[in-house]
């Protein structure tokens, strides 16, 4: 069955969790939602470093202070997103000469790459459900740009075998959005 | 938000779009619950304080139990990443 985007029930669980003080699910929010709060950073608002660092932890920061005051356990992730997003703005507005809207300070496209990130935080999501050999093999070629050598080298395979495994996983990753089986039984 | 079908190269383009946060700022950010605990306070001290510092790396929780700290188990990882030498 492929996920339902707007089904958050984990998040919902995690939130409660972290609410209860459990350290573990904390650490677990965090790994979550980090490459997803770093991406509206530095591909939505085009952030410098130094920049992306402050806000993305204190949308963090923001998070825990107010784990007692979410409207919505299940909310979560629009909720770091408009953070995030405000917060971004905080942060070009202090950068600039004048005193421009935020409209104004809004790089283009902003609309439209939260969108895409939004859809790829469901598939890194199913990515997460899926055995781990298809979910590291995937993570490393396509997250984090590593080469087959690299990865060979990692995994203790040979390139071809690489190739041709990353090929299987994407296509089964596929079936699963397909709806034609559950993720971790496919991929 | 739809999802609409996915072929390879648009879950490839997706995959590629969220690459890993710097780990150093995922740490920091899990170990933001631990600041309640004591531990910026700590390191601090130990960074100043060179005594502190081997009584830390000595015996980590009997010098957290002395000045009253909570032995939370996080807070124990999270000193020990930081002096990898305590005990």
């Amino acid at each position: 069955m492929p996920p339902d985007p707007d089904d958050g029930h984990v998040e919902a669980q995690l939130v409660a969790r972290c609410r209860a003080g459990d350290q573990t699910a904390w650490n677990e929010l965090v790994e979550r939602f980090s490459r997803y709060v770093f991406a509206i950073c530095v591909q939505a608002f085009r952030l410098s470093e130094h920049d992306a660092e402050d806000v993305f932890q204190d949308v963090f920061m923001r998070a825990y202070q107010n784990l007692d005051r979410l409207r919505d356990d299940a909310a979560i992730r629009p909720w770091l997103a408009q953070t995030t997003r405000r917060l971004c703005i905080d942060r070009l507005r202090a950068g600039a000469r004048e005193a421009p809207a935020d409209e104004e300070l809004e790089p283009s496209g902003v609309d439209e790459t939260l969108e895409t990130l939004d859809e790829a935080l469901v598939v890194h999501e199913a990515l997460a459900a899926a055995p781990g050999h298809c979910r590291e093999i995937l993570d490393r070629f396509f997250c984090r740009d590593e080469s087959y050598r690299t990865i060979g080298e990692a995994l203790d395979l040979p390139p071809g075998t690489i190739a041709s495994r990353i090929s299987r996983c994407l296509s089964r990753l596929r079936e699963f959005f397909e709806g034609k089986k559950p993720v971790a039984e496919t991929v | 938000m739809g999802m609409s079908p996915h072929d390879e190269a648009r879950l490839a383009e997706l995959l590629r779009s969220l690459p890993p946060a710097p780990e150093g700022w995922v740490r920091a950010a899990q170990e933001l619950p631990l600041a309640r605990l004591g531990l910026d306070e700590i390191v601090r001290r130990a960074e100043e304080d060179a005594e502190y510092r081997r009584r830390l790396v000595e015996d980590l929780e009997q010098a957290l139990a002395a000045d009253g700290y909570e032995r939370d188990p996080a807070l124990l990882d999270a000193l020990r990443r930081r002096f990898p030498a305590a005990n």
